[in-house]
């Protein structure tokens, strides 16, 4: 810790701290709550739709709005875990097991309460993470040559890949199959118009936000309308919110050391919220002395896990804002949102736009207060929105996606768009193919095409420079034996066991 | 020939699919050397990979035992999907407020339960949302009302 840090920081909170600045990060925090808190639509999904409404903002403004929506879509999603047992998202699928039971005993504000505590603490730390680890992750990025960047982004999706439910192979295919489609429209290189077919608005490539929006809230809205059991609120038996003493007293280490799990693994490629939750969650379970109590309402399996996502959530900027690599689907958006805000992704954006790179930090922290303090006192209201009938809901998400993505380019293509990449969505689901390793392919297509392309042309052609270059190497062994351990029998059944919990 | 495992099946066949739609249409471009990459190499050797591992997905569903395919939802999605592009194409000829409440009242057809009188409370909740929100606070430049009558 040193004086730039203390400066950085400094810096950040000054942008942060603007009056717009922090009108756009409430406005966030508040939009992926509202939407977040809806059941069966995740942070995905909602930032995918409020993604149009911060193209008019600044670049600075927008994303630390949408960051703001990103963990306040997360808080949402754990307020439905535990109320409806319904998990707003994948991260909270764990929250469900001992929340929805504390609910159901009366301590639904306990549970609530915990779970804001837990992220609000682990949000503090990771945000100091951030800014610890980024400059030095960025200054070494900065040395990286094409072979370097191929075999980082290679790294990065066998990582995607790895951590993907269900078959390996599937993952891989879907990988290459959002590579393949990032390289539709024309050829930065050669200026050939690839796979376009003559369809003029392809020229610049299927555009992402409706290949995001669709695959992932189209299909979530028609899962959701798939007939379904129905579900018990716990409307009326919020109770008082306060934690007691013992509640207290249990739940401080599970947030420490859910923050720790949590900022470790959101560092990492194809890490995140999901990952860190589950990893928080077990190691609970199998520590805590009060372990039978798990699945029962143990306020341990609340507060880990919960602390773990938040922590992972922010932890998972830091590739992103260094290497403008995205560790998970919401950082793909991320970097979809900057490049239509005319931003190269990289670790550039920290030298040249300090402001945007240490406000969208600091804000990180600021949004984090906001939440605890506006989420409390507006359980009332988030509890009442869940009451809601789905059949009114969904119209209006479709009614708000379908202005979005119309507003992208001002056209009806990319409603097309979002509509057949919905339908491909749903085809997935159904095959069991997982929609988020394409999607970090699709926004690495062209980036590794083009560097792989440099390395190449550098070698004259031979392959084998991305084994010569230390650090190139160094990240293509670790995606290979990423990729042996994963095949290794034993570890393969582990896996499959972790993701059999939800 | 049996098929042990639908899913896969189906997901292998799509795989290959996909594979050879890039592979063969990359034959209409460039494919240059390791060396000087042309616009067909990146999407030929992908796409190869694909077709590939989309066979190896295919095989393996005719020996190893996995899952049915669940029922695709056809009438829900084209329900969904459907409204959405109409509502896309109509914006700009008859308007934000029409395109709206086509969208609304169509899609509502996809849920459990149709109220005509809570759906038209829905679309009318909505329009008025929406041209708040996106056309007096965005500035999104949509028409409110078809053509003739501006």
């Amino acid at each position: 810790m040193n004086l730039q840090f203390l400066h950085n920081l400094s810096l950040g909170f000054g942008v942060a701290f603007q009056w717009l600045n922090l009108f756009y990060c409430l406005m966030g925090v508040l939009l992926g709550t509202l939407i977040g808190v809806l059941p069966g639509i995740g942070p995905i999904a909602t930032i995918a739709m409020l993604l149009p409404v911060t193209f008019s903002l600044s670049p600075t403004a927008a994303l630390i709005m949408l960051a703001g929506i990103y963990y306040g879509a997360q808080y949402g999603g754990s307020t439905t875990s535990i109320l409806v047992n319904i998990p707003g998202e994948t991260s909270s699928v764990v929250t469900c097991l001992d929340g929805y039971q504390m609910a159901r005993q009366g301590r639904a504000g306990p549970a609530l309460a915990t779970a804001a505590i837990g992220s609000f603490f682990a949000g503090c730390v990771s945000t100091v993470v951030v800014a610890m680890f980024a400059p030095p992750l960025a200054e070494v990025a900065l040395k990286f040559g094409p072979s370097e960047y191929f075999s980082l982004m290679v790294f990065g999706l066998v990582g995607a890949i790895v951590l993907a439910h269900g078959s390996l192979l599937k993952a891989i295919a879907m990988v290459l199959l959002g590579l393949l489609l990032g390289v539709v429209g024309t050829d930065a290189n050669s200026g050939v118009q690839r796979f376009s077919y003559g369809i003029m608005e392809l020229a610049d490539g299927i555009g992402f936000i409706g290949v995001a929006m669709g695959l992932f809230g189209i299909a979530e809205i028609v899962a959701s309308l798939e007939p379904k059991e129905a579900r018990d609120v716990f409307t009326s038996k919020v109770g008082r919110l306060m934690p007691s003493r013992e509640d207290f007293r249990r739940m401080w280490k599970p947030i420490l050391r859910g923050t720790a799990i949590g900022s470790a693994i959101g560092i990492l490629p194809g890490g995140g919220a999901v990952l860190a939750s589950f990893g928080a969650y077990a190691l609970e379970k199998k520590t805590s002395k009060y372990g039978h109590e798990f699945g029962k309402g143990a306020i341990e399996g609340v507060a880990a896990p919960e602390s773990a996502n938040n922590a992972a959530a922010q932890t998972s900027f830091i590739p992103m804002l260094t290497l403008g690599i995205p560790s998970n689907v919401v950082m793909a958006l991320m970097i979809g949102a900057m490049m239509i805000q005319g931003i190269a992704p990289g670790p550039q954006v920290m030298t040249e736009m300090p402001k945007l790179f240490w406000g969208l930090i600091a804000s990180m922290w600021i949004g984090n207060a906001m939440l605890l303090v506006l989420n409390l006192p507006l359980i009332g209201m988030w509890v009442r929105l869940l009451t809601m009938p789905y059949r009114l809901l969904y119209p209006s998400i479709l009614v708000f996606m379908a202005i979005g993505v119309y507003s992208l380019s001002n056209s009806p293509f990319d409603v097309l768009l979002m509509a057949l990449f919905g339908i491909l969505g749903v085809i997935f689901v159904k095959l069991e193919c997982e929609p988020a390793p394409l999607v970090l392919g699709f926004i690495l297509g062209p980036m590794m095409e083009e560097n792989l392309r440099r390395a190449l042309m550098i070698s004259r052609g031979d392959p084998m420079i991305l084994f010569t270059k230390p650090i190139s190497a160094f990240f293509l062994f670790a995606a290979i034996i990423l990729l042996g351990i994963i095949l290794a029998p034993k570890i393969r059944r582990k896996r499959e066991e972790v993701f059999v919990e939800d | 020939m049996k098929v042990k495992s639908p899913k896969d099946f189906w997901a292998g066949l799509m795989f290959i699919a996909f594979g050879l739609f890039f592979v063969i249409g990359a034959r209409n471009y460039r494919m240059g050397s390791a060396a000087r990459m042309g616009p067909a190499y990146f999407p030929t050797m992908l796409g190869g990979l694909i077709a590939v591992i989309g066979g190896i997905v295919f095989f393996r569903s005719l020996v190893v035992k996995g899952g049915k395919v669940p029922a695709i939802p056809l009438r829900l999605l084209s329900i969904i999907t459907l409204s959405m592009i109409v509502f896309g194409y109509l914006l700009k000829p008859i308007g934000l407020v029409l395109a709206l409440v086509f969208l609304v009242v169509v899609s509502a057809f996809a849920g459990q339960e149709f109220k005509i009188k809570e759906v038209l409370l829905l679309s009318s909740v909505l329009v008025i949302l929406s041209v708040l929100i996106f056309v007096k606070g965005l500035g999104l430049p949509f028409p409110l009302w078809p053509g003739f009558l501006d």
